[in-house]
């Protein structure tokens, strides 16, 4: 499974960024190889409309099959990721990447239907 | 004659403003009054008179034919983000395209032809020596600069220099008023005597500078808060037109949608005032 988090840094350590459009990274675990990729999403802040669909164009760009965030997507941006067939699981906003992906695999994360 | 009605703070009194001095002058000129503010017109609440022409407006939005190459050209060329490019499918976002049609004329393919869609509705109605011109968007809709240019380009081609031509304006600083004030004569901002109004204007006042446009200031419910408008006005040199006194009578005239300039001397003397100020312009 390859599983992407939003993310406040580029490590397990980091905090969830709670945002999708405007999250600072995007940060993907890929379970098969044991590897961690990430873009940077920080020159979202500069744009003053359509940051959804935006992030969402990077975001499916790391092919994911999941995506653990905070608040979730909104209405663009969620039609991008259904398109996708990407399952969102939300509700990790407190926790750092490591919490939030053993919170995950522990089934206490709530999905989003897109 | 073309005037802007504008104010940075909303609820200052563009409105009261604006219907009332249009409904003024039209005693002695031929008038129009052009309701700008599409997200949520109300000058139409004090009009009269029939209506004699309504007709849909529509911006110009891509539609992906499918069958091209993916390129991604299209997605990489939108400065407002309203295309994704998928693996098997471009996904447009209507409400975020502004129709610069880049995508449209760049894509190697024309897979990205241009349909018209419906954005809103513009309505003209006339009583006497008093047109009145409103135009909404629909309901959904998220951007009014579109349909504020067609509606100038309405009063263009309906109204020659021989009318009063009355703006009434969105609220703000923001691209709305901006496209709003382009192509008139004169700008006159309302505001209110108060810390919040006197910030919003000086935000106002700043646009109209960048935008070189002439504008004066009106002061609406003169009376409350304290004189800080009327120190930074002379210190900035800007001419304050009017005063309109804060009274309740005439809020209670506005809030049963009638017109406040033949009913109440005082605030018919300001009237008088802007008339007399913005007809010894040029």
């Amino acid at each position: 499974m390859r599983i992407a988090f939003t993310a406040k840094g580029t490590d397990w350590n980091s905090k969830i960024d709670s945002r999708f459009g405007r999250t600072d990274y995007l940060l993907l675990y890929d379970e098969d190889k044991k590897k961690i990729e990430t873009i940077d999403n920080r020159a979202i802040a500069n744009e003053a409309h359509g940051a959804g669909p935006q992030t969402a164009q990077k975001f499916i760009g790391l092919k994911p099959d999941i995506l653990i965030t905070g608040n979730g997507p909104g209405g663009n941006a969620a039609l991008v990721l259904k398109r996708a067939s990407v399952k969102v699981f939300i509700g990790a906003s407190e926790m750092t990447v490591k919490e939030a992906y053993d919170t995950y695999q522990k089934n206490l994360l709530q999905e989003q239907t897109l | 004659m073309k005037i802007a009605i504008a104010s940075g703070k909303g609820g200052t009194g563009k409105t009261t403003l604006s219907t009332n001095l249009a409904g003024y002058l039209s005693k002695q000129y031929e008038v129009v009054l052009v309701d700008l503010d599409v997200e949520e017109p109300n000058s139409g609440l004090f009009m009269n008179g029939p209506l004699i022409l309504s007709e849909d407006k529509y911006k110009m939005i891509p539609e992906w034919v499918g069958k091209c190459s993916m390129c991604g050209l299209c997605q990489q060329v939108c400065k407002f983000n309203a295309i994704v490019c998928l693996e098997d499918e471009i996904m447009v976002f209507p409400e975020l395209c502004h129709s610069c049609y880049a995508c449209s004329e760049l894509c190697p393919e024309s897979a990205l032809p241009m349909f018209p869609q419906k954005m809103g509705e513009l309505k003209h109605f006339r009583d006497n020596h008093l047109s009145f011109v409103e135009s909404r968007l629909d309901i959904g809709q998220e951007q009014a600069v579109p349909l504020i240019a067609q509606t100038h380009k309405y009063i263009d081609e309906h109204f020659n220099a021989g009318f009063v031509r009355i703006m009434d304006a969105p609220p703000g600083t923001s691209c709305p008023v901006i496209e709003a004030v382009k192509k008139v004569d004169f700008v006159i901002l309302v505001t209110e005597p108060t810390p919040f109004g006197l910030h919003d204007l000086k935000l106002a006042v700043e646009t109209m500078k960048a935008l070189n446009k002439k504008f004066g200031v009106v002061i609406n419910r003169f009376g409350i808060g304290n004189d800080d408008v009327i120190s930074y006005c002379k210190e900035e040199g800007i001419d304050i037109l009017a005063k309109i006194p804060n009274d309740r009578r005439i809020a209670e005239l506005y809030s049963r949608g009638e017109l406040i300039y033949d009913k109440f001397p005082e605030f018919t003397e300001q009237l008088e005032r802007i008339k007399k100020y913005i007809f010894t312009l040029n």
